[in-house]
């Protein structure tokens, strides 16, 4: 008996351990492309790897970008950027940016061209899940796997089930990747793919943009997953071509893959989706929310940063005013978006409503600065948690949605979908 | 390993924004996280945890960040173990590597209340609730997963390996 075909993610395992086949709950020990660390869990994984007594295994391969608390929100987290900063250059870390030349981790590497399919990435920050999109396996772990990481070269996995989530249909004009994965995380909820890998398919997949796919593997460990991952396509190819300059090897899930579950979503029958407080399975048409009042609207982070997003939210706003009530923050992903909204005019359109503009950071999205909310406020916000107090007082509350929902809703000044402005 | 503590009791979906807010994570000092643990799910907890309490609680502890702040401030708050119906996976392989034992219990965690005593030994492999007298086996680790525990984590278990 021939044994069973494996999943994309499967292959991509067993190809960086080194073995012909892998199978679900196999331990394994797996090279690593790429190890990635921040301003907050690089200080610890440098302790950690510091530990250990060897060299950094291919100073190539380490990516630490200064982004969550920088420009640096006060004193302690200053220190922790200088030592990010200090480590980089005593072991000529390649992959260093300051703040000016930097973005957001998960904007940020796959623009420089430091992801391809079939590579395996792991990085001390749950997201690290976004590279997915790519083809490419990345999953989030601690500092400890990643300073250890930073040593050896190498880490340990447990080889995951798989969930396959077939897409179906095109998504209708204001229907985006934000709300395919709120729509997926609603119907499986946020421990439904825990410890399991989500592979997305079917014919739907064309019919979604680059950002679309970041933003749906960057919210799979929202339902709890390992990682989630994409088929390379033609899209895949064309967001590479100018990026990417070393051969890579991507991989596709036999037809006779084994997957634990299937998920059919149509596409076509999705609508501007909102997930409420306190977690991200709590969903809802964006229509059905309007008696929800906003303080803040909040557009950017690794979630939704890019220059399609900011499009989206430039689309609604041009010509509109930011209501009285709310406070709007948009954030660019990276430098190179943020010079690529201005030379667009969107970051003119921002300004014109009434909105704040801000460099690159992950600051607003996890409580640390840059529109921190109050006990009793409310923000409606393009990332990708809304945990109790998750940014900000313990008594205020975030709203998911998309950029277009988002900005939107600062136009009304309550939760809205964009076709309640764009009449 | 005999572990014996009081209990604190909480449920399902216990996030790392809630065990350690990011607002504290411009340190990733264990003594100076500890001084904020559970803060926004319980602001009663770091004040009264006391050395050799166990923290029991329902489905998918740990969701969210991979900030392995918030394993690191449960230890150095005192508490010896963590049982939960399940665990998050970032907080699981977290949890192992810096040597906090963490226990998947299932659904047997709805027989252990708040105040509860409870008595674990990890190496035979129970749970026995002292206050209601009941016993639970516990699943053992894989092999793998021993071997870093025995280590005492995962940057002891690198060390001994050849470079």
């Amino acid at each position: 008996m021939n044994p069973m075909g494996m999943t994309m993610t499967e292959k991509i395992l067993a190809r960086h351990a080194g073995l012909e086949r892998v199978v679900p709950g196999q331990l394994i020990k797996c090279r690593v492309d790429l190890v990635l660390a921040n301003d907050i869990t690089g200080p610890p994984a440098i302790v950690e790897f510091e530990k250990i007594g060897r060299p950094v295994f291919d100073r190539h391969k380490i990516a630490l970008v200064p982004d969550h608390f920088t420009p640096n929100k006060d004193i302690k987290s200053a220190e922790q950027a200088k030592s990010l900063r200090e480590f980089a250059k005593q072991h000529d870390i390649t992959h260093y940016w300051e703040i000016g030349r930097m973005g957001i981790e998960h904007v940020l590497l796959p623009e420089e061209g430091l992801i391809a399919p079939g590579e395996l990435i792991i990085g001390a920050d749950s997201h690290t899940c976004t590279y997915g999109a790519l083809g490419a396996f990345a999953s989030g772990v601690g500092h400890t796997d990643a300073g250890a990481a930073m040593a050896t070269g190498d880490t340990w996995f447990k080889v995951p089930t798989a969930i396959k989530v077939e897409l179906t249909g095109k998504p209708s004009r204001w229907v985006t990747g934000k709300d395919v994965i709120l729509t997926l995380i609603g119907m499986i909820g946020v421990e439904g793919a825990r410890y399991q890998a989500l592979e997305f398919t079917g014919p739907g997949v064309a019919s979604l943009t680059m950002t679309d796919r970041f933003t749906i593997a960057n919210m799979a460990v929202e339902a709890g997953a390992k990682n989630g991952i994409f088929p390379v396509d033609g899209a895949t190819e064309a967001y590479l071509a100018d990026k990417v300059k070393r051969r890579y090897a991507a991989v596709a899930a036999d037809p006779d893959a084994e997957y634990a579950q299937t998920v059919t979503i149509d596409l076509g029958g999705l609508t501007p989706t909102v997930a409420m407080p306190h977690l991200p399975e709590n969903v809802k048409p964006a229509s059905e929310l309007n008696h929800i009042a906003i303080n803040q609207a909040v557009i950017g982070s690794c979630t939704n940063g890019r220059l399609d997003d900011l499009a989206q939210a430039a689309s609604v706003l041009a010509g509109r005013k930011i209501h009285p009530d709310v406070r709007a923050i948009v954030i660019p992903g990276t430098q190179q978006i943020y010079a690529e909204a201005m030379a667009r005019g969107y970051i003119a359109t921002f300004i014109r409503a009434g909105a704040v503009v801000s460099t690159p950071t992950c600051g607003p999205c996890l409580g640390g600065y840059m529109g921190i909310l109050a006990a009793g406020e409310r923000a409606i916000s393009t990332t990708n948690r809304n945990f109790r107090g998750r940014m900000g007082h313990v008594d205020s509350e975030v709203y998911l949605s998309s950029p277009a929902v988002a900005a939107a809703s600062a136009v009304t000044g309550h939760i809205s979908d964009p076709r309640e402005v764009m009449k | 390993m005999i572990l014996e503590g009081n209990v604190w009791r909480y449920g399902d979906n216990v996030d790392t924004d809630v065990i350690i807010p990011a607002r504290y994570l411009n340190t990733a000092d264990p003594q100076a996280l500890a001084a904020h643990c559970m803060e926004d799910l319980d602001p009663t907890f770091a004040g009264k945890v006391r050395p050799g309490d166990i923290i029991v609680a329902g489905r998918n502890f740990g969701c969210g960040s991979s900030r392995e702040h918030a394993p690191l401030a449960i230890k150095a708050s005192g508490v010896t173990c963590v049982i939960a119906d399940g665990f998050a996976r970032i907080f699981y392989r977290n949890g192992i590597n810096i040597g906090l034992p963490l226990v998947e219990l299932g659904a047997a965690v709805s027989e252990i209340k708040n105040g509860d005593r409870i008595r674990i030994d990890l190496g035979g492999g129970t749970i026995e609730n002292l206050a209601s007298g009941k016993k639970f086996a516990i699943q053992p680790l894989p092999g793998f997963i021993q071997d870093i525990a025995k280590a005492g984590g995962l940057i002891n278990y690198v060390k001994g390996e050849k470079a």
